[in-house]
């Protein structure tokens, strides 16, 4: 028999039920000794709580657009403030259920996604869910949704709108200057300037530089350049004045070699007009500087025209002919090159005044009532942007609810 | 016809690429988009052109024996030389190849040089433009000084109002003077523009009717 066989018997047999229910009570503690040993293992941050899903998921056909595009917005997930949340994922099927594909995903913080892969005319499933990287909360679902094209961008209404207003004032004004009626232009001195400025040329015996700027024919500034250069040009035929316009554009030096040349024959002057000196010199912008300062130091021309769009190297082109002794006239639209040719030039034409430039000095009576036609639509800007000021300070001041006209002028 | 056909290819691509920033319809887009596509062939045909012009206008002067005939040679050397190891040397004008060498070596810092300059040209074009001879410039004589210190450090330790008062200067009358010009410059690129289109204006044609 074995000591645990002979403590059995002693047990049962001396004390019997009293030993029995001790026994059974030591042993039922031990589960419950295991149990409250597993209560204690479990803490409260191996709990895993699941990210918290964005709501509200709204999706839309993207308004005014190509087509193949939905718009989706979302409240966002209440995990953002804990930091738990870094993107959100944007999931797209053609089914309800099944077959979800992700199709893009946005920063913490955002509520919108387009999506521009859709099919149009096929109905689209989404769904949206926040994630930290690596897991990802419930998802958000919408839809069907179907993307279409639309034929007109309302976005640009108010801008359809005012361009309507701007071609009825120019017809008007054509209308009018060719039913005879006087128009008033006011002086621009740069304009006035040009003839005393090929006579002075014409005078000293030395040429004109044109420049017209380095932009390319589709630019309008260009256009509005090339318009001078005709007139330039038969200034110059006129008085046999060598007329030198170095190009930093291949088509812009085709149309200028074609309106130079038609401008010599229309005084009666082609065989005056030389080919080679409306030539092609570089694109490069300070390689064409370069090639024009050479120009202007070799040549010494006694007046430069400067007329288009330029960029950094206006001043540089103006100093070094201030520094020749040509007399130097300006006119760009560059807003930031404008203070370089004030200072540096003699004459400048300002802005709008190169756009002027080709009705001032032809003096066309339809030319003329597209500028009087230009000038009454700036007058209605004017006053549409006074009523818009007046509106929004009201709203800032608070003496008006809200300010209704200037979200009216905003376009898309 | 000469005239009739550019007249009325001009004003079908005018109205056209007025109409297509109202409707964003794929199929008129695409059609806009086939344009620009165009434009940028016919303006690498142009450089063909260009090239063109550039090489009779140097030949002319170095026939004629022009008194600068020599930097007409320079010009066709450099032309000649970098279309020939853009062509046929190894590499084309892969990073690392004779062109690129070239191209960095010797076209970017010559250009950073002219860029350079125009430091000394705002120098010299401030000593013959800031003098106080009318009241405009003195005006600006004044705003240029306060302007210029206050974007430097040396304004603020001077005074702390010279940096504010630049900040005014630059965001109050110098803006509104910007959007002012700025606002007249694109009703007046419309206005050309739809002259243009209309055919009322053709001078760019070659002038007259």
């Amino acid at each position: 028999m074995s000591e645990f066989d002979r403590l059995l018997s002693v047990l049962f047999s001396r004390t019997g039920p009293v030993a029995a229910v001790a026994l059974v009570l030591v042993l039922s503690l031990c589960p419950c000794a295991a149990i409250a040993q597993e209560a204690d293992g479990p803490v409260v941050s191996d709990i895993i709580v699941p990210i918290a899903p964005p709501t509200a998921l709204h999706v839309e056909d993207t308004p005014s657009d190509r087509g193949s595009s939905i718009t989706l917005t979302w409240e966002l997930s209440s995990d953002e403030e804990t930091g738990r949340v870094l993107i959100y994922r944007v999931y797209r099927s053609a089914d309800a259920d099944t077959g979800f594909v992700q199709v893009g995903r946005v920063a913490v913080g955002s509520s919108t996604y387009r999506d521009g892969g859709a099919t149009d005319g096929e109905p689209a499933f989404y769904r949206v869910t926040a994630s930290d990287g690596e897991a990802e909360s419930a998802f958000a679902a919408a839809g069907p949704i179907v993307s279409s094209p639309q034929w007109f961008n309302a976005t640009r209404a108010n801008a359809m709108v005012g361009t309507i207003v701007f071609v009825f004032a120019i017809v008007f004004f054509v209308r009018a200057a060719k039913g005879g009626k006087e128009l008033f232009i006011r002086r621009l001195a740069g304009l006035d300037e040009i003839d005393n400025a090929v006579g002075r040329a014409t005078e000293m015996g030395k040429p004109i530089l044109f420049i017209s700027g380095l932009s390319g024919i589709s630019d309008v500034a260009t256009i509005a350049a090339i318009n001078i250069l005709g007139e330039v040009a038969k200034k110059t035929a006129e008085y046999n004045t060598r007329l030198i316009v170095p190009n930093a554009d291949p088509i812009v030096m085709a149309v200028e070699q074609e309106v130079v040349k038609e401008a010599y024959a229309k005084v009666g002057r082609p065989d005056a007009y030389n080919e080679d000196d409306v030539f092609y010199l570089t694109r490069s912008q300070f390689a064409y500087v370069a090639g024009v300062n050479g120009i202007m130091v070799r040549q010494r021309p006694a007046t430069i025209l400067y007329m288009g769009m330029f960029y950094a190297e206006s001043l540089v082109l103006a100093e070094t002919g201030a520094s020749v002794g040509s007399i130097q006239i300006a006119g760009t639209d560059a807003v930031t090159q404008l203070p370089f040719f004030i200072t540096s030039c003699d004459y400048t034409l300002i802005g709008e005044e190169l756009y002027a430039a080709s009705a001032y000095l032809s003096r066309e009576p339809v030319l003329l009532g597209g500028l009087k036609g230009q000038d009454m639509f700036k007058f209605v800007v004017g006053v549409v942007l006074l009523i818009a000021v007046v509106s929004a300070t009201l709203a800032a001041l608070g003496v008006t609810a809200s300010d209704p006209i200037t979200p009216l002028l905003a376009t898309g | 016809m000469r005239r009739q056909l550019p007249l009325t290819l001009c004003f079908i691509a005018g109205v056209f690429m007025a109409v297509q920033y109202f409707i964003p319809h794929w199929r008129v887009q695409d059609v806009y988009d086939r344009f620009l596509t165009w434009l940028q062939i016919i303006f690498a045909f142009a450089f063909l052109l260009g090239t063109v012009s550039l090489v009779k206008v140097h030949y002319h002067k170095i026939r004629n024996r022009a008194a600068d005939r020599g930097f007409s040679w320079v010009v066709l050397a450099g032309l000649g030389s970098m279309i020939g190891l853009g062509f046929f040397a190894p590499g084309h004008n892969d990073p690392g190849s004779p062109f690129d060498m070239m191209f960095q070596n010797v076209q970017v810092p010559i250009e950073a040089t002219m860029f350079s300059l125009l430091a000394f040209y705002i120098a010299s074009a401030a000593f013959r433009a800031f003098r106080a001879r009318t009241l405009e410039a003195t005006l600006l004589l004044i705003a240029a000084c306060i302007v210029m210190l206050g974007r430097v450090p040396i304004g603020d330790l001077i005074s702390e109002r010279i940096p504010e008062a630049t900040r005014w200067i630059l965001t109050v009358p110098n803006l509104a003077a910007k959007r002012g010009i700025m606002i007249g410059v694109g009703l007046g690129m419309m206005a050309t523009a739809l002259k243009i289109v209309l055919g009322i204006e053709r001078a760019w044609m070659g002038g007259g009717d």
